[in-house]
């Protein structure tokens, strides 16, 4: 369907920064609270109250803006006015024409570069939950306001209409969730309102025409809707022109619950936000010391992290794609510091990278917990078969449980010993007079011979729980057969 | 004893222990009770506190303890400076009843200073008016002629010190709602630079020109006040961070030396009695050794078109708050949009509404170029033209405002006229400039006459020193500040 049409997706990622406190005023910034305890005269917007910009909020800013390579510039803040019961002041305080962050570029997973137009500073409003069979503010029996969240530092990161389909758009929010969560700005809970992002879509027959009229779509909650909603939207629209409609440019809302988009606002309803410069706060020029302070303190962001990981595999040549997408794994659950830091301690890296991807990654919590020592141990021991892969796998269940926090020790407790090659040769001698017609089919060799190494390191494994290394009864049943057969 | 003692005398008095700060609010609050409903200057009369203040002072006083510089002063606050626990409703029916949660930063640093509030001043209504004729409660009435307009929109303020139910009240000042009521009610009015005195707590008109002055009889007890308000508040980011050098101390330094520049538009702006006045005021500088000449800064002009499309402007933002959501007025209706317009329509005057209006319209998409932004440009350039002319003087002067004290209900159905009120004032909202009006001789209908003076940012001293010598030299038909309505009137005897 979208063979002919080129999707063209800009994103607006608000992403709502860690800080301990709001961006005007000493309350907590915190998720989860009591309704309305979290609140102040200033961020109720009370007559008479003024804000102060929280210096920790201008910090994150620029760290988001200095990850994303964009210009830091002296900014100024405006008043964005429209009558909403969730906004306090009936005006929201954010940045317009003089942005902090300008011209940045964010490169996807994938190697595409995705501009950025600007990362601004504002707060963010209230929550109003509207009680009727609308939902909406029309017609609603009553509505409840919760202030907690107004006032809360917001940064919105605005990209340019580079991205070509959902599935796009979806990789680009999950690079910036993760720089966002690397450069400490952001918890990256998009469950909890931490990112939400608005998609502006449109479609054209080719690259080589001019942009077709977009349509905005809110209400975007998680990184899967964002890819359906732009799929359903470039369809809806490709079907409009294509049965020689037009598309209206307005504002969407998308139903999750429907699949489908559907009108929130016209263009003609479209608020005019008569924007002016805020007259209670001063313009901000962070100088060359602040700004050479937030850029020393920025941590690792993931394009560098997936970097460091590839070069302790090596640098010859392309990756094999799963060894990419274990890379992708670890650094996207932040295990990547553990896998450097065992490396480090003379774990094997490969090694390290599976454990991390696979079996770590299913507590990452738990993981980022580990102790890189203990990880680095445990994996030595599986390297030089003193575990086989299967106890291995267990002790680090142990470790990521907190069951303990020395492998050796887990090991011992679980009655995990290596098996000396003598009693493992004898339980191979054993398994094997058990089931002489399969050993007969095995010593006669060809391809299906080797299905039977399976089968015969199975009932191994059973006989021994699990202690026999699978290579070591592989190269003992080798062993045992002798040169195979010409 | 004079029949009415300044603050710096009243607080002299409490800190040597020759007076009790009760037995100061006491007589206050006597004079209040009893003359007040001929003038109309309070919309509330805060006793226990005044008295529990008082009290406090004495009680610092008896435990010798600094009670402050201004300790037993009583003072009466314009009604939209936020008091803790006490209402604050900008005489508007919005507000009416609302407590705010908190204190101005200004009221905590009288407090901390020892002054004692006696209550809360009638005002134009969010301060939009020039004759404290738009407030919710009803007009304030002149103490030197109760037809006549104390001016606005601090005219509570200024009534209630000029019918000497206090010696101080604060005001503010966006337009000239300080100044101008002084003139108009013959007593001291200074706004100061905008950026020394906190505006948190000061219910918002038009944020990047409101300011809070104080109105005192003497122009020491304005400096007094001054170095009791001002200085930085980490509350208001546009409080500037500096030091506040006290002012009160250079007073007498006279102007011997210092070139002075006569406003020719601001003079031209004014009736001939008002003129003569800004006459004499400029041959008492010359005399006291200031060399004074004429400017034309043309930019003037630009004043009062660039204001009152800024003013609103940031006006129709501030008020956007009372939308019956959270606090004061709310006027039932089904949905909440409706609930929000009811409550708009009924809770503001019409001079509110049609300055949101206007403010809205300025702004608007398609409009605020050639409106709002053009109106920053005009600004810009009257801030240039003044720091040309205070690159020549030390200080301006002029008329505060173009005529006295006009009949109540003259101008309230002519908007243009009324706010043709403020030319003389706004250059200095716009600049950020300081400036003080002085009461110095009468007009031709007997009344009182505001002369200002006007200095370059950061120069309270200048501006005040100016003022005294102004004060010592005002010529015999100055009125003095009457007594109040009745026979037992003035707080101080």
């Amino acid at each position: 369907m979208t063979g002919t049409w080129e999707v063209v997706v800009g994103l607006e990622v608000h992403c709502e920064l860690r800080t301990r406190t709001k961006l005007f005023c000493g309350c907590r910034n915190a998720f989860g609270g009591e309704p309305n305890t979290d609140i102040c005269p200033v961020c109720v917007g009370l007559p008479g109250a003024l804000p102060v910009l929280n210096r920790r909020a201008v910090d994150l800013a620029m760290a988001i803006g200095t990850a994303l390579g964009c210009e830091i510039r002296p900014s100024t803040f405006h008043r964005k006015n429209y009558f909403y019961p969730d906004q306090a002041k009936n005006y929201q305080i954010s940045q317009y024409d003089e942005p902090i962050n300008v011209n940045g570029c964010l490169e996807l997973a994938d190697g595409t570069k995705v501009g950025i137009v600007r990362a601004h500073l504002e707060e963010d409003t209230g929550k109003t939950v509207h009680a009727g069979s609308s939902g909406r503010i029309h017609g609603a029996d009553y509505s409840l306001v919760d202030y907690n969240r107004a006032g809360v530092p917001l940064v919105e990161i605005v990209s340019a209409p580079d991205l070509r389909s959902g599935e796009q758009a979806r990789a680009y929010v999950t690079e910036l969730r993760g720089i966002l969560v690397a450069s400490g700005a952001s918890d990256g809970k998009m469950e909890e309102g931490s990112m939400r992002v608005d998609a502006n879509v449109s479609v054209r027959p080719t690259s080589a025409d001019p942009f077709g009229t977009r349509c905005e779509i809110k209400n975007l909650n998680s990184v899967r809707s964002i890819g359906r909603a732009i799929e359903f939207e470039a369809a809806r629209q490709i079907e409009l022109l294509e049965s020689g409609n037009e598309v209206v440019q307005e504002t969407r809302h998308w139903d999750e619950d429907a699949g489908r988009t559907v009108t929130l606002r016209s263009k003609e309803e479209a608020y005019d936000y008569r924007y002016f410069r805020e007259p209670d706060l001063v313009p901000l020029a962070p100088d060359l010391e602040w700004r050479v302070s937030v850029s020393a303190s920025l941590d690792l962001l993931p394009r560098a992290r997936r970097e460091r990981l590839a070069s302790l595999l090596g640098d010859d040549g392309p990756l094999p794609a799963s060894r990419g997408d274990q890379i992708v794994t670890v650094v996207g659950l932040g295990l990547d510091d553990l896998v450097v830091a065992a490396v480090d301690s003379g774990a094997p890296v490969s090694l390290a990278l599976s454990r991390a991807a696979n079996e770590a990654a299913t507590d990452a919590e738990a993981a980022r917990r580990l102790s890189a020592s203990a990880f680095a141990e445990l994996l030595v021991m599986e390297a030089d078969g003193s575990l086989t892969p299967t106890q291995a796998k267990a002790v680090l269940g142990d470790l990521l449980a907190g069951t303990g926090d020395d492998p050796a020790a887990l090991a011992a407790a679980r009655g995990f010993e290596a098996m000396s090659a003598e009693s493992l040769a004898e339980v191979v001698a054993e398994v094997v007079a058990a089931h002489p017609d399969e050993w007969e089919r095995f010593r006669a060799g060809g391809e299906k011979a080797d299905k039977l190494i399976g089968f015969f390191t199975g009932l191994v494994m059973r006989s021994t729980s699990g202690q026999a290394d699978g290579k070591e009864v592989a190269a003992e049943l080798r062993r045992r057969r002798g040169p195979e057969p010409t | 004893m004079p029949a009415r003692a300044p603050a710096v005398r009243l607080a002299d008095d409490v800190r040597t222990g020759r007076r009790s700060a009760r037995e100061i609010a006491d007589a206050a609050l006597a004079a209040i009770v009893a003359d007040d409903p001929g003038v109309g200057a309070f919309t509330l009369v805060t006793e226990d506190l005044a008295r529990r203040q008082a009290d406090a002072v004495d009680r610092a006083v008896a435990e010798g303890r600094d009670p402050g510089p201004m300790a037993g002063v009583p003072v009466g606050l314009k009604d939209n400076l936020c008091t803790r626990g006490i209402p604050t409703t900008c005489s508007s029916r919005i507000l009416a009843g609302w407590r705010p949660p908190y204190d101005a930063t200004v009221v905590e640093r009288l407090r901390g200073a020892g002054a004692v509030v006696v209550g809360k001043t009638n005002m134009d209504e969010f301060a939009m008016g020039s004759s404290t004729e738009t407030s919710a409660t009803g007009p304030t009435r002149n103490p030197h002629d109760p037809l006549r307009v104390p001016g606005g929109s601090s005219g509570g303020s200024a009534a209630s010190v000029a019918a000497g139910f206090v010696p101080v009240a604060l005001g503010s000042d966006t337009g000239g709602s300080v100044r101008q009521p002084a003139a108009l009610c013959g007593v001291v009015g200074l706004k100061p630079t905008y950026g020394t005195v906190s505006r948190y707590g000061l219910v918002a008109f038009a944020s990047s020109l409101d300011q809070i002055g104080p109105l005192t009889t003497t122009v020491a007890d304005a400096a007094l006040v001054y170095d009791v308000i001002g200085g930085h508040d980490p509350l208001d980011s546009t409080s500037l961070e500096r030091p506040h050098p006290r002012v009160a101390d250079v007073l007498d330094d006279g102007v011997a030396g210092l070139t002075v520049g006569v406003v020719t538009e601001l003079v031209d702006a004014a009736a001939a009695d008002v003129a003569g006045s800004v006459a004499a005021a400029a041959e008492a500088l010359a005399a006291a050794g200031a060399r004074v000449e004429d400017v034309s800064i043309p930019e003037t002009r630009l004043g009062l078109s660039a204001y009152y499309l800024i003013a609103p402007g940031e006006a129709s933002s501030n008020l956007a708050r009372y939308d019956g959501v959270r606090y004061g007025l709310r006027v039932a209706a089904p949905d909440t949009t409706a609930m929000n317009v009811a409550t708009r329509t009924a809770g503001f005057g019409d001079e509110v509404k049609r300055r949101i209006m206007l403010g809205t319209y300025v702004l608007s998409a398609g409009y605020v170029d050639a409106y709002y932004n053009q109106a920053l440009r005009a600004r810009t350039r009257m801030i240039a033209a003044f720091d040309a002319a205070y690159a020549r003087f030390d200080a301006l002067i002029g008329p505060t405002s173009p005529t006295t004290a006009f009949p109540l209900g003259s101008k309230i159905d002519d908007p243009m006229a009324m706010y043709r009120n403020d030319v003389c004032t706004i250059p200095s909202n716009l600049t950020g400039q300081p400036a003080v009006s002085i009461p110095f001789g009468a007009g031709a209908d007997g009344l009182p006459v505001g002369v200002q003076v006007l200095g370059p940012s950061l120069e309270e001293a200048t501006v005040l020193r100016m003022a005294a010598v102004l004060e010592a030299a005002a010529p015999p038909g100055t009125p003095p500040v009457p007594v109040g309505a009745s026979s037992t009137g003035g707080a101080v005897r």
